[in-house]
């Protein structure tokens, strides 16, 4: 079968392969930063599907995050659940959570949607602390380190080892980058753009709307949730914090600096701002601000965001 | 042949806060003709036919397709049972292609859903072609959506509905705004097209109307005025008084 976008195909496989090369150049501390960037930017994919995709803006999807964290997380913790059950479990409640948020809040659209997901997500973060002698609250909890390898079909994996965590990382973010190029690009594709571009049409073409809505929601959060049990198992901590606002925010962030609606500007778009606040946060205390007016400088300038703006300007399969 | 009732409304009203848009409105359409509505500006025509198209809900009545009481079916449900619907106002994908416009109609019917079954694109892809060669848009295909003038997006509207392969295509309008030259063009179309599908036709255009139309309804406040041949209409007194006697 032919390619829904061969070029973009390549450029996806040329990045994965980059980014395998680079656990052999990067020093130890920097995998571990790419660690932390891979995973994130899974999360941010997922928030993608929906916002750049679907044209939704959510400010929520810290909920989804945390369902991962805590099915995962708690799971293991109190079961001893293995670690590849456990992240399965993370990836089931983040997909029944979002299945249950996305029949509720898909009634509302636009301004109304923002404001339910946020109260939606408030909502979760403030259940996280308020069952905090079993959640940890906002200390958390740190999962023990028996719980930190397991052997998956003959491969043994130890999660404390830098290069054991950067390559199963990798993995997945390999896979999710391989689900997503199946369902944004071509014929699938094309719906989703269509639902964001001009729903009512869309609706009058004789496509369910909801549904497809629905299932962008739902690739979404599930997504989110795997991001969120990927994270809490890797480094060993569940805490409030991945419940918080600010996650949320994170995400948007990633997603609005990289580009809404191409494949890779997730990854850009994370890549660029972790090494950026990890670098401002070591300078000054203030580095909010400077992440604030990056953000109004991306929106004055390319607000497409950096890929969205390659792509309008020059390279229109960029998408 | 025999005539085959295809659409039938019972009682069909429609309030907008307190105006009645559609005033208990029994119509039928048989299979196989080309039925044009006409009327005075805001005499109900798009609110009408949007009830037929479902994408408005009906305040009282009954509408009936093929035998089946579709009332409560969504608006793209209706499109899948055969319903097509073309808008006054020109509604299309701006920011796509010509192409992709045309192909997201030939999909609903050839791949419906996100999960349908793969290897149609060859298909998805003739469809397009063929309904762009139908309206003349072959040459502009790779254009983007928004850049077309204003008369090809018309055209654009009309070949969405074309790739529909609709059992009833309703077109509210389709020759506003076109030169006469494209008008020619469209009135070829809905004549050609009409072997195939049931055309319900909205149109100002009187020398269109008389050209295709077999039977003519004429709405006026929302009512039915006259129904009856082209000929029984402009004979109607009613008619000449209400609607097609000025300036005549
Ligand atoms: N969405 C709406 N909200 C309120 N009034 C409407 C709406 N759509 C149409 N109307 C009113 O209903 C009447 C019929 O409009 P319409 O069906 O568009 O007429 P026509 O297509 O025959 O020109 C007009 O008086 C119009 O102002
Ligand atoms: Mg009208």
């Amino acid at each position: 079968m032919r390619s829904a976008n061969p070029r973009l195909l390549l450029l996806c496989a040329a990045v994965v392969a980059a980014l395998f090369a680079l656990q052999f150049v990067l020093s130890e501390y920097l995998v571990l930063t790419a660690t932390r960037i891979l995973i994130l930017a899974i999360f941010a994919m997922g928030y993608n599907m929906l916002m750049g995709y679907t044209g939704m803006l959510s400010l929520g999807h810290a909920m989804f995050f945390a369902a991962g964290v805590y099915a995962a997380g708690l799971s293991s913790y109190y079961w001893g659940l293995s670690l590849p059950l456990a992240f399965v479990l993370g990836v089931g409640a983040s997909f029944a959570v979002s299945l249950v948020t996305g029949l509720l809040v898909l009634r509302t659209q636009a301004v109304a949607f923002m404001i339910v997901t946020l109260m939606f997500a408030q909502v979760t973060y403030l259940t996280t602390l308020q069952f905090s002698d079993i959640t940890g609250g906002d200390q958390g909890l740190t999962l023990p380190t028996g719980a930190r390898g397991f052997t998956l079909m003959g491969i043994a994996v130890d999660l404390t080892r830098d290069s054991h965590r950067y390559n199963l990382a990798l993995a997945l973010f390999t896979a999710t980058l391989a689900g997503l190029f199946a369902l944004t690009q071509g014929r699938r594709g094309r719906l989703f753009a269509a639902v964001r571009e001009n729903a009512g049409r869309t609706e009058m073409l004789g496509f369910n709307t909801f549904r497809i809505r629905l299932v962008a929601f739902v690739v979404s959060g599930t997504l989110s949730g795997m991001s969120g049990a990927l994270y809490a198992l890797m480094f060993g901590y569940i805490g409030s914090a991945f419940a918080g606002f600010e996650l949320s925010i994170e995400a948007l962030l990633f997603t609005l600096v990289g580009g809404p609606g191409t494949l890779l500007g997730p990854l850009l778009g994370t890549g660029v701002m972790t090494l950026l606040i990890d670098r401002l946060s070591g300078v000054t205390s203030a580095y909010l601000i400077v992440v604030g007016a990056l953000l109004i400088a991306v929106n004055q300038w390319a607000p497409a965001g950096l890929l969205g703006t390659l792509r309008d300007r020059r390279l229109p399969w960029l998408k | 042949m025999a005539e085959v009732t295809l659409l039938t409304t019972r009682g069909l009203c429609r309030d907008f806060d307190g105006l009645r848009a559609v005033d208990d409105v029994d119509f039928t359409l048989e299979t196989g003709e080309i039925h044009a509505i006409i009327g005075p500006n805001g005499a109900g025509k798009s609110t009408f036919v949007s009830l037929l198209s479902g994408r408005l809900r009906p305040t009282a009545g009954r509408v009936i397709f093929d035998g089946r009481d579709v009332t409560r079916l969504p608006a793209h449900a209706r499109v899948r049972l055969g319903i097509a619907y073309t808008f006054q106002i020109t509604n299309i994908y701006t920011s796509m292609s010509v192409a992709e416009n045309i192909a997201l109609a030939a999909q609903s019917r050839l791949s419906p859903g996100l999960f349908g079954r793969g290897g149609v694109g060859p298909r998805i892809t003739e469809a397009t072609q063929a309904a762009a060669r139908a309206v003349g848009l072959t040459e502009r295909l790779n254009a983007r959506a928004g850049d077309l003038a204003y008369g090809h997006q018309r055209l654009l509207e009309i070949a969405m509905g074309l790739a529909l392969s609709p059992r009833l295509l309703i077109l509210d309008e389709p020759t506003q705004g076109l030169s006469d030259a494209e008008i020619a063009g469209v009135t070829e179309v809905v004549r050609q097209l009409a072997s195939r599908a049931t055309i319900l036709l909205i149109e100002h255009n009187m020398d269109v109307v008389m050209a295709l139309a077999r039977r003519i309804t004429v709405l006026d406040r929302g009512a039915i005025l006259a129904q009856g041949t082209p000929e029984e209409i402009v004979a109607d007194p009613a008619v000449q008084a209400a609607y097609l006697g000025d300036g005549a």
